[in-house]
């Protein structure tokens, strides 16, 4: 039998507003724990929450570019539940009245384009973390950090839209560059500011009515996601084969095991007693607002894509690629400023930038390489005054240094030689040690000029103009 | 007279003309506090020293405006920055905020010397301040009665000459039934009127801070001062202020007023059926326009109250868990049990009770026959009276439907102790200001009026309740504090 997979995700993003959701408390990550902390945000008596008009701007942002109607009337809930970084014991939510709703995002996989449903997406503040001394299991005490309490999310749930993980994947890498492109998230897996839940299920291919699903948490990398649903559809499938029937479940993926573990079931599942959050008035969004920030809004990552396609004649492939972050676009934006050919730029970009990015595991953000310096580079090039696999080595050298070209090449001493007179000194010093292989060449041996344009390099350290080499041996030769 | 003895604004006229020295107010005030406390039992913390302090500071400034030098308190339920703050409690028997109230700062800012903190039922959960889990209050009229709750402590301590005025908060009745039964003014004001900030919550949407003063003068003037938009509340309103002396006139004349037959109906005393209208007839004969209207939703009122306060308690209170403050039961095996054996620990028996029923009201399955219908009920009440007062300018009523009744009495029975909301629950659905101010005294016991304005109209209220003040006299009489505790 063959199985059809089911499954659809809801992504946290945090919103990197300046202050938190509730309170004025910094919204920075990495700071020293417990120290952007105050009386609200860690829920001490008689506090109450204040809504930062800021993280309303940035959801509405979010939700056109996730092409979501964006409500008039929205309200916040209480979600109830004890855990100990939760101060308040409920976090502030929305229910049944969202801020976005009804939108979707194009992907493309594997050279096809399909439409996935955003039901809603929702506001709510994050909750603080436990932190443990050495070992979870040996350590005879948790400690609360309470610096994320408060921290504005986002919360987009799909429909379940999705037939793959790999499906799965180019969702979460659209949403990732749509909300990089509008500007209201840094989307960093890896500090936690873009989190999922997978909703999973199987059916019979060709059935209609959905399978039982159940939830994995704990899904911190792209790699994590894709590798706990793969294990998931096929721990399901495996199940129904032996005729076991799927509880629905909320699982937890173990990283170390590469397995999805069973947390709760849906007996054991929370009663949130959601009701309306009394402390906040209800939000409402006039049209006029939606529409400045509609006029407002970034260039969102499609429309880049048509933009450079257009004015540079990339393909598309490497269009799409270019705008996958805003800061990758930008570097090419900022170089094409400057240069005339966005294929060149694109070509560099997509070669030796991306290939030792990925060595060194950096983002463009972290490159040192300067676009003004990428350009001059590629301008030193068509000056003849460096040869392309000079330029390699030039590339390289700004990359580690962020120093520019010409500094790099003066200070290697690996300026192309293009002085016509001094090529042609050498020449002939060559073509005069090598008498035998100028006459193989005039009885028609034409490929002895390669030996002696090598000749000419090793004599220059391989900075001759290559071009320029071989008109003036061609000549000095025929004449 | 003793200073002890005067009001607040005459307090003011004495420090003004220099007939006394804050120093000598404040030790005639903890003189007063320290004669009669051990029968009156209204505070939690008193603190002498700070207050002693305060006064000498405000009389080496020399000079008096606004509250210098005045001495009062607040419900222990209001926080106070560096003033031990329990709601009653022994889960928070220890907290001491390191943050002020916005009322409590306001006070502070004008110049207001805070004396102590007043008891309370346990989180403001209850009407006779026997729910404090650390020692009821005494009715100053009768020392085996009750003072009503939940903010018996402020108006026990008001009523007893112990301070000018105090502060409350009114959730759905604890300011006027306390007040009614004490025998003085007290303010609830319109939902958003005043700040919540730093105010342990109970119901957040119905708890309003108030009150407690012995004229309808000094009750304003405090108004004033804690009445406006506070940027750390957002259901607090922004709207302009009035100068609320500005209504201490005593003239009434052409003044709508209505009163609902439904809270004139069985359940409520005869006498004090009689000692209210007695107050019409005065309102009639000071030129007002007294008319019987119908507020027909007036029963459905408790009922709606005892879903939506429990359900908001049982998310407010959730947050009293032992991890950052208060009580922690140290010997728990893990996290769960520390949670569950601290709150065992921490709460007494109504607040577990009222925990459990909102726990139970918002329940899956359970929303909508309960929380879900009570906000609709909620909706129905605030219409009902949304159409009195599109003809009326002020509602008139008994505050409470009898007077205050003995310790232990009521205690385990929590419907006949409900019964004492019933006309002041209403007034806390619909948002509205409701002021009791005392009307009469039945075998020596003070009755309170109530009155109910247009949501934001306190204004009215004052200047009706000043009206009735200026031609009646039983703001003045005073309790004889001198009988034995039975
Ligand atoms: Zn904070």
């Amino acid at each position: 039998m063959s199985f059809e997979t089911v499954i659809g995700l809801e992504v946290h993003v945090e919103l990197k507003t300046r202050s938190k959701i509730f309170c004025s408390c910094s919204n920075e990550f990495g700071a020293e724990p417990n120290t952007n902390v105050c009386p609200i945000c860690s829920g001490f008596p008689g506090m109450l929450p204040v809504l930062n008009q800021q993280v309303v701007e940035y959801a509405i942002k979010a939700g056109l570019a996730l092409n979501c109607e964006i409500a008039d009337y929205c309200k916040f809930d209480r979600k109830n539940y004890f855990y100990p970084d939760l101060p308040k014991a409920y976090q502030i939510s929305q229910y049944d009245l969202p801020v976005c709703k009804k939108g979707y995002l194009d992907i493309e996989f594997g050279g096809t384009k399909k439409r996935i449903g955003i039901t809603r997406a929702h506001l709510e503040e994050d909750a603080g973390k436990l932190v443990h001394q050495g070992s979870i299991s040996s350590t005879p005490f948790s400690l609360v950090d309470l610096n994320r309490s408060g921290v504005p999310l986002l919360e987009i749930v799909s429909e379940p839209d999705l037939r793959s993980s790999q499906e799965a994947r180019a969702y979460m890498e659209k949403i990732r560059s749509v909300l990089l492109f509008a500007g209201v998230s840094d989307c960093k897996m890896e500090e936690g500011s873009l989190r999922c839940d997978a909703n999973v299920s199987v059916r019979p291919s060709g059935q209609a009515t959905l399978g039982t699903r159940t939830e994995i948490k704990n899904l911190n990398s792209f790699k994590a996601m894709e590798k706990a649903i793969d294990f998931e559809v096929q721990r399901q499938i495996e199940a129904i084969e032996d005729g076991e029937e799927i509880i629905q479940e909320t699982r937890t993926w173990e990283e170390d095991k590469q397995i999805t573990r069973s947390m709760r079931s849906k007996e054991e599942a929370h009663d949130y007693r959601y009701f309306p959050e009394p402390d906040l008035p209800p939000l409402r969004i006039s049209r006029k607002w939606v529409n400045d920030i509609i006029q407002s809004m970034p260039e969102m990552p499609e429309q880049a894509r048509e933009r450079i396609m257009d004015e540079h004649g990339l393909s598309a492939y490497d269009a799409s690629l270019l705008t996958l972050t805003p800061d990758f676009l930008g570097f090419f934006d900022e170089c094409t400023r400057y240069y005339h050919d966005g294929k060149i730029i694109s070509n560099w970009m997509m070669g030796e930038m991306s290939k030792l990015l990925n060595q060194k595991n950096l983002d463009i953000t972290q490159c040192k390489i300067n676009p003004v310096h990428l350009v001059d580079m590629l301008k030193l090039m068509d000056e003849g005054r460096i040869s392309g696999k000079m330029a390699k080595e030039v590339f390289e050298a700004m990359f580690e240094t962020g120093s520019p070209p010409e500094a790099i090449i003066k200070e290697k001493g690996m300026e192309q030689i293009s002085d016509e007179d001094t090529l042609e000194k050498i020449i002939l010093e060559v073509i005069a040690k090598n008498p035998r292989v100028v006459e193989d060449y005039r009885n028609g041996k034409k490929k002895a000029t390669g030996f002696l344009v090598g000749q000419v390099m090793q004599a220059t350290r391989g900075q001759a103009n290559p071009a320029l080499v071989n008109q003036i041996l061609a000549r000095k030769l025929n004449s | 007279m003793e200073l002890y003895e005067l009001t607040l604004h005459e307090l003011q006229q004495v420090l003004d003309k220099q007939e006394a020295s804050a120093t000598e107010i404040i030790s005639s005030v903890l003189g007063r506090i320290n004669k009669v406390e051990d029968k009156i039992q209204a505070f939690i913390t008193l603190d002498e020293e700070g207050a002693m302090a305060q006064a000498q500071q405000c009389d080496a400034r020399g000079s008096f405006s606004g509250l210098d030098g005045i001495p009062y308190g607040l419900k222990d339920i209001i926080c106070s920055q560096g003033m031990r703050t329990t709601c009653a409690s022994r889960m928070l028997e220890n907290f001491v905020p390191f943050y002020d109230a916005t009322v409590a700062a306001r006070l502070k800012a004008a110049g207001g010397i805070l004396v102590g903190k007043l008891n309370l039922d346990e989180f403001a959960m209850g009407s006779s301040t026997e729910q404090s889990a650390f020692f009821p209050t005494r009715n100053p009229w009768d020392l085996t009665r009750v003072p009503g709750g939940s903010s018996g402590g402020s108006a026990a301590a008001v009523a007893a000459g112990e301070i000018p005025f105090a502060l409350g908060t009114d959730t759905g009745g604890s300011i006027r039934q306390p007040a009614s039964y004490c025998g003085v003014v007290g303010l609830k004001p319109t939902y958003g009127r005043v700040s919540r900030y730093g105010v342990v919550a109970y119901a957040s949407s119905l708890d309003q801070v108030g009150v407690f003063s012995r004229e309808v003068g000094d009750c304003a003037q405090v108004l004033n001062l804690i009445a406006g938009k506070d940027s750390l509340d957002s259901t607090s309103v922004e709207l302009e202020k009035p100068d609320f002396t500005s209504f201490l006139r005593d003239d009434i004349k052409g003044l709508k007023i209505a009163y609902p037959r439904e809270y004139f109906q069985e359940g409520i005393e005869t006498e004090i059926k009689n000692t209210v209208k007695q107050a019409l007839l005065k309102y009639e004969e000071l030129g007002a326009i007294v008319e019987e209207v119908s507020l027909p939703h007036s029963e459905y009122a408790l009922p709606a109250y005892y879903l939506v306060a429990p359900a908001e308690a049982s998310a407010n209170l959730a947050r009293f868990d032992g991890v950052r403050y208060g009580l922690r039961d140290f010997q728990a095996e893990n996290v769960i049990e520390m949670f569950s054996s601290t709150r065992a620990e921490g709460f007494g028996d109504e607040v577990k009770m009222r925990i459990m029923l909102g726990t139970y009201a918002l329940s899956s399955g359970y929303y909508d026959a309960y929380y879900l219908k009570a906000l609709k009920v909620r909706r129905l009440i605030k219409n009902d009276f949304d159409k009195v007062f599109a003809d009326y300018d002020l509602i008139v009523a008994p505050t409470t439907p009898t007077t205050a009744f003995k310790l232990g009495e009521q205690v385990g029975d929590p419907l006949t102790l409900y019964m004492n909301d019933i006309l002041t629950v209403p007034v806390n659905m619909a948002g509205l200001p409701g002021m009791s101010i005392p009307c009469g005294f039945l075998e020596g016991l003070p009755v309170g009026l109530q009155l109910i304005g247009r949501a934001f109209d306190e204004g009215t209220l004052i200047r009706a309740a000043y009206a009735f003040e200026q031609n009646t006299d039983y703001h003045q009489a005073k309790p004889d504090i001198g009988g034995d505790i039975i």
